[in-house]
């Protein structure tokens, strides 16, 4: 025989470990398990998407200085973010982005096991198709578990990288995605044949002692030398359920507050510091922010402009103007939230008071000296609500130097870091 | 014409079409992200994230649930009569994967506040010290392993009331 043909026998055979066929020995792996799980799983996939590009849509990138990622570049997709809506609207689709986010990684771990086998299919590559299907799938799972990654580690300020967080989480998210709706369709003949076989439920009926594996099939994932069971497979949703749960119980306090906080022992945002007026969760501490005492002492002066119009006006001069007190949110992106009752002057008295004209956008600075997210541009529904404030006021007290003292916005439906602390200009500009 | 095409390609041509088209959604959006600084930085995490998985995270914890299952069954409650697969015998090995994978996944997901190195950026943006999740994790895990305990325990009885009983019925009076 020639070397040539050697080669080629040797090749044919797998080698020893897991790309043999008996290597996997789960007797709950096969094409109904995956089925079903990734059924479950591509709904959540669907709605953190989704969630994630309103969240994006939210902090209006068509204005000027808002955009992280180049506009000129960005895929449109016409997701209108409410802007008339309840105060916490935008709490609301975060935080299920968030914390649909995070309860999905047992899902997502349980389905990425389920498949395994084929990372180490023998031959590595079977067709043509099969190359491009597995190239496709690189961009799958590394998408998947960069997206998720990325996010866990940003909402617990755990920046282990190097490159900006929004840039890649939103682009990684297009790879993701891309990769995602790809394998919907391509799977989708293979979930319905499962289903026709096996029912969509039927095998979660079997208790352990009935649990037997799937039919092997070549190349499949059923395996060709089964174990034992040791776990049924109602059993096995019931672990991925429950973990979900316990990850729901553990975090979900950081979003909706009341009773539930207490139970949020591991969200980043989930603990109560106090019972006064200031203590709620803080955004970038005035420290943090480099804002000096001198910055917003007591010469701190408001610049509002519109057109060649300048009016400045010292705090107590704010405290002159007419008072309305609101009770909103503070959303975040990394899905917290925090409802106060606000107390200050109406963004729409302010536009009126330089003469803005009516539907204008409004540019708000810090004194903040340097750093990302010290100003923002409002949208002209954002700046005319009646519900938009400067707040000056917190739970009637003054805000504290930490939660923007000497004023600060507040707005309903808008991301956190949209709501500017320490605010030295506001310019009113037609929109 | 199709015939051809699929033995050549080895999938339907609709196959190949959808794949086109996620590729090419994918590619803008990685030369937007190539367009970054670091970009390299950003490949190794890509490449990390699934090499990591799958070649590290997954096998440590089918490992450690082959640890799991051989301690379990040194300690499990063994019932009169009947080997381990007798529906009669209550294996343990499921009351200590349980908890076991629940708490592994909350150190998965939380482990930057639970053992620390996301500290000074957490407290620069909240202004307290991220303290107190290794505590909560422990406790957690503790409670997690106790009612998984307790309902094996419950388990054990009902099987052990049972297998008394119907062993007075068969036992000759």
């Amino acid at each position: 025989m020639s070397a040539l043909g050697r080669l080629q026998r040797r090749l044919a055979e797998p080698p020893p470990g897991p790309f043999r066929p008996d290597f996997w020995r789960s007797p709950l792996r096969g094409p109904w398990l995956t089925s079903l799980l990734g059924t479950l799983l591509a709904p959540a996939i669907v709605l953190i998407a989704l969630t994630g590009l309103i969240s994006h849509d939210a902090y209006h990138p068509e204005l000027r200085g808002n955009a992280t990622i180049d506009p000129a570049h960005d895929i449109g997709v016409l997701l209108q973010f409410p802007t008339s809506g309840p105060s916490w609207i935008y709490a609301l689709t975060q935080g299920i982005h968030v914390t649909v986010g995070l309860i999905t990684i047992p899902l997502l771990l349980a389905k990425l096991w389920s498949v395994i086998p084929k990372l180490f299919q023998w031959p590595a590559v079977r067709s043509v198709a099969n190359a491009i299907e597995r190239l496709s799938l690189l961009l799958l799972v590394g998408g998947a578990l960069f997206e998720f990654a990325t996010g866990v580690l940003n909402i617990q300020y755990d920046y282990a990288w190097h490159f900006n967080f929004v840039t890649a989480h939103y682009w990684g998210a297009w790879v993701f995605f891309a990769a995602f709706a790809v394998h919907v369709c391509v799977k989708m003949p293979v979930v319905v044949r499962c289903y026709r076989e096996r029912g969509v439920l039927k095998p979660l009926r079997d208790d352990l002692l009935h649990t037997r594996p799937e039919p092997a099939e070549p190349g499949g994932l059923a395996p060709t030398a089964p174990a034992a069971p040791t776990l049924s497979r109602r059993g096995l949703l019931g672990l991925v359920g429950g973990a979900s749960l316990t990850i729901l119980v553990l975090n979900i306090g950081e979003s909706v507050g009341g009773p539930l906080r207490r139970l949020a022992l591991l969200a980043p945002r989930g603990r109560v510091f106090g019972t006064g007026p200031n203590d709620f969760q803080i955004n970038r501490t005035v420290a943090s922010a480099e804002i000096t005492r001198e910055l917003i002492a007591a010469d701190w002066r408001l610049s509002v402009r519109a057109g060649t119009r300048t009016v400045s006006l010292s705090r107590k001069q704010l405290m002159a103007l007419p008072q309305s007190t609101h009770e909103l949110t503070i959303g975040c992106v990394e899905g917290w939230s925090t409802t106060q009752h606000w107390t200050g002057v109406r963004l729409s008295d302010l536009a009126d008071l330089v003469g803005a004209p009516p539907g204008a956008t409004v540019a708000v600075e810090s004194v903040q000296p340097a750093g990302l997210y010290r100003s923002a541009t409002l949208s002209s529904e954002q700046a005319s609500d009646e519900r938009s404030l400067l707040a000056l006021c917190v739970n009637g007290v003054d805000l504290s130097p930490d939660h923007g003292y000497p004023a600060r916005i507040i707005a309903p439906g808008v991301p956190g870091v949209h709501c500017t602390k320490w605010v030295g200009s506001m310019r009113f500009e037609a929109a | 014409m199709i015939g051809h095409f699929k033995r050549r390609y080895g999938a339907n041509p609709l196959h190949l079409i959808a794949h086109l088209i996620g590729f090419a959604i994918a590619a803008y959006a990685i030369v937007q992200l190539l367009d970054q600084r670091r970009w390299v930085n950003w490949l190794a995490w890509f490449l990390a994230a699934a090499l990591l998985h799958d070649l590290v995270l997954l096998p440590a914890y089918s490992i450690l649930d082959r640890v799991g299952h051989a301690l379990s069954r040194r300690l499990h409650v063994r019932l009169p009569g009947g080997g381990p697969h007798d529906p009669a015998q209550v294996p343990l090995v499921n009351h200590i994967r349980a908890p076991a994978l629940i708490s592994g996944l909350l150190l998965l997901i939380y482990f930057p506040l639970i053992l620390g190195p996301g500290g000074p950026a957490y407290f620069s943006a909240t202004g307290h010290h991220p303290s107190g999740y290794l505590r909560n994790w422990l406790l957690i895990t503790l409670a997690l392993f106790a009612v998984s305990a307790v309902i094996y325990a419950a388990r054990v009885r009902r099987a052990r009331v049972r297998a008394t009983r119907s062993g007075r019925r068969s036992s000759p009076a």
